[in-house]
């Protein structure tokens, strides 16, 4: 399980608009640099992150080795209700990682 | 066609260019032109035309270090079920391959507002296209100098 | 005149070199770029908090024969607070200095029954980073004691020492020429504020003595081994050219 640091506000009001960042431990091997032999490293990267809200899609991203190494996604997203947020990354072996964080909305 | 997120060719392009270079250890890696870019550009939109405005993307316009580069992509938009964004895509011109990132959005968003950090190869042009609901594109672009660090590892 | 130029010039290559005025004395911080500043400032987006919280799972794991945390031992990680400061530090049993890593290895050997973390692998850099993030906001304070002094004398010695192809001393660019460029980047006063430091071009944390490899593998010196002795006397210098600065782990530097 790679390390994963998210901000988002544990409360907010209704409709309010939310800033959410992420941040998760990964190299991001792009496939271009050479190892000591000479041959490139395999490529090896997180290549989907998906945001939902109690089971709705709010936000998607499709990452190619041109993210930075530890990829950082910050978006925004309407408070509408209290309840799930689920963040999860997939990487090239087609391995999903979820993060689960609660939302209160008043 | 499923435009959101343009993964087949990416793969093709990688795959080939990691191949290319198994066969030359010693060759740079096959660097992508501006003509590549505009080929993904023109993938995503088809024959719309892409206009610039409604669209701010922020780099540095000298970077510290092209292996982390911090980026953020603003689109004036109300982001109402009727007119909003529905994707932002980041291009690249000179890192072996033409995609950056591909967002997906829609109303739930709020603000069209995405940041994230990317690689650079070289000083080069990034460009960041919007997809409207409303089936259009607008872009914005910038030029940035990349440097190399002193003092590094190699 | 030109007894004066050629003074001007031996005075160069000697050993006392210009130091930097107390008041002149700036944190790499201040010579990064606004983009790494806001990186570092907020702990949630700051990729070397990432290692931090690795370091938190590490310090409650219990490793070797004796089946023991670091926690075990010393309890909550805030009894770490004010250690990361004095290091490097004089260990008796050694008659010669440790710094922080190398006092993490001597825990596990002499306290946990556990093997060393090889140099500079992500665990030992994680843990540290741990430890050194309890001191966050202290100011650096390296003992000064007639033990460390000789010590102290080699780092100095070695800061100020002409080396490597480009036969320059490390003193030539941090004493005399901070705040240059040198190939598009700032030279900064090489103050060791944020270690273990995310380094943007290492895409990763990594300790001072990398960092120290990195750059005598720019004038094209042979970089000392890791937990050499030369090594950890020259961290000594810098930490104690350094003092009273606050720490910043993990900073993020270019």
């Amino acid at each position: 399980m790679a390390r994963v640091l998210i901000n988002l506000p544990a409360r907010a009001k209704r409709g309010e608009i939310i800033e959410i960042k992420t941040l998760i431990a990964h190299p991001m091997e792009t496939g271009y640099r050479l190892g000591p032999t000479g041959a490139a490293i395999p490529r090896d990267i997180i290549n989907r992150f998906l945001c939902t809200y109690n089971g709705e899609e709010v936000f998607r991203a499709a990452l190619f080795p041109a993210i930075a190494a530890n990829p950082f996604i910050t978006f925004f997203t309407v408070a509408t209700e209290s309840g799930e947020i689920v963040f999860s990354w997939t990487d090239d072996h087609g391995e999903t990682q979820t993060e689960v964080r609660q939302i209160t909305v008043e | 066609m499923d435009e959101r997120s343009p993964d087949p060719p990416t793969r093709r392009l990688v795959l080939f260019t990691a191949a290319g270079l198994g066969l030359a250890p010693f060759a740079p890696p096959a660097a992508a032109t501006p003509a590549a870019m505009d080929e993904a550009i023109r993938m995503l939109v088809g024959k719309a035309t892409v206009k610039r405005g409604r669209v701010k993307l922020e780099l540095p316009p000298i970077v510290e270090n092209g292996n982390t580069v911090p980026l953020t992509v603003t689109v004036d938009s109300p982001m109402s079920e009727t007119d909003h964004v529905t994707g932002i895509h980041v291009f690249n011109e000179k890192n072996p391959q033409p995609y950056v990132a591909a967002f997906d959005l829609g109303p739930r968003a709020g603000k069209a507002v995405v940041s994230t950090r990317i690689r650079l190869a070289d000083s080069q042009q990034v460009v960041a296209i919007a997809r409207l609901s409303d089936g259009s594109f607008w872009s914005d672009s910038a030029d940035v100098i990349v440097t190399l660090a002193a003092c590094a590892e190699g | 005149m030109r007894v004066l130029v050629l003074a001007v010039v031996a005075a160069t290559g000697a050993a006392a070199a210009a130091e930097i005025a107390p008041g002149d004395r700036r944190s790499g911080y201040d010579f990064a770029g606004p983009e790494s500043r806001a990186m570092q400032d907020d702990d949630t987006a700051n990729p070397g908090m990432l290692g931090v919280l690795q370091g938190e799972t590490l310090w409650a794991t219990k490793a070797g024969a004796s089946g023991r945390s670091c926690a075990d031992c010393h309890g909550d990680a805030r009894s770490m607070k004010g250690v990361a400061v004095r290091y490097p530090a004089f260990e008796p049993a050694l008659a010669q200095p440790l710094d922080l890593e190398g006092r993490i290895n001597w825990c596990r050997r002499e306290h946990q029954g556990a093997p060393p973390f090889a140099g500079e692998s992500e665990d030992l850099v994680a843990l540290t980073a741990f430890v050194a993030y309890q001191s966050r906001g202290l100011p650096i304070a390296v003992q000064e004691n007639a033990e460390l002094q000789p010590f102290l004398d080699l780092g100095k010695e070695l800061f100020h020492r002409r080396q490597g192809q480009l036969n320059l001393s490390c003193s030539q660019c941090h004493d005399d020429n901070w705040g240059k460029r040198l190939a598009g980047a700032v030279i900064p006063q090489a103050d060791p504020t944020g270690y273990p430091v995310y380094r943007l071009e290492w895409q990763s944390l990594g300790s001072l003595q990398r960092r120290l490899r990195n750059c005598m593998i720019g004038v094209r010196a042979e970089p000392y081994e890791y937990g050499a002795p030369e090594a950890v006397a020259l961290e000594l210098y810098l930490m104690e050219r350094a003092y009273g600065m606050p720490l910043e782990t993990p900073a993020v530097r270019p």
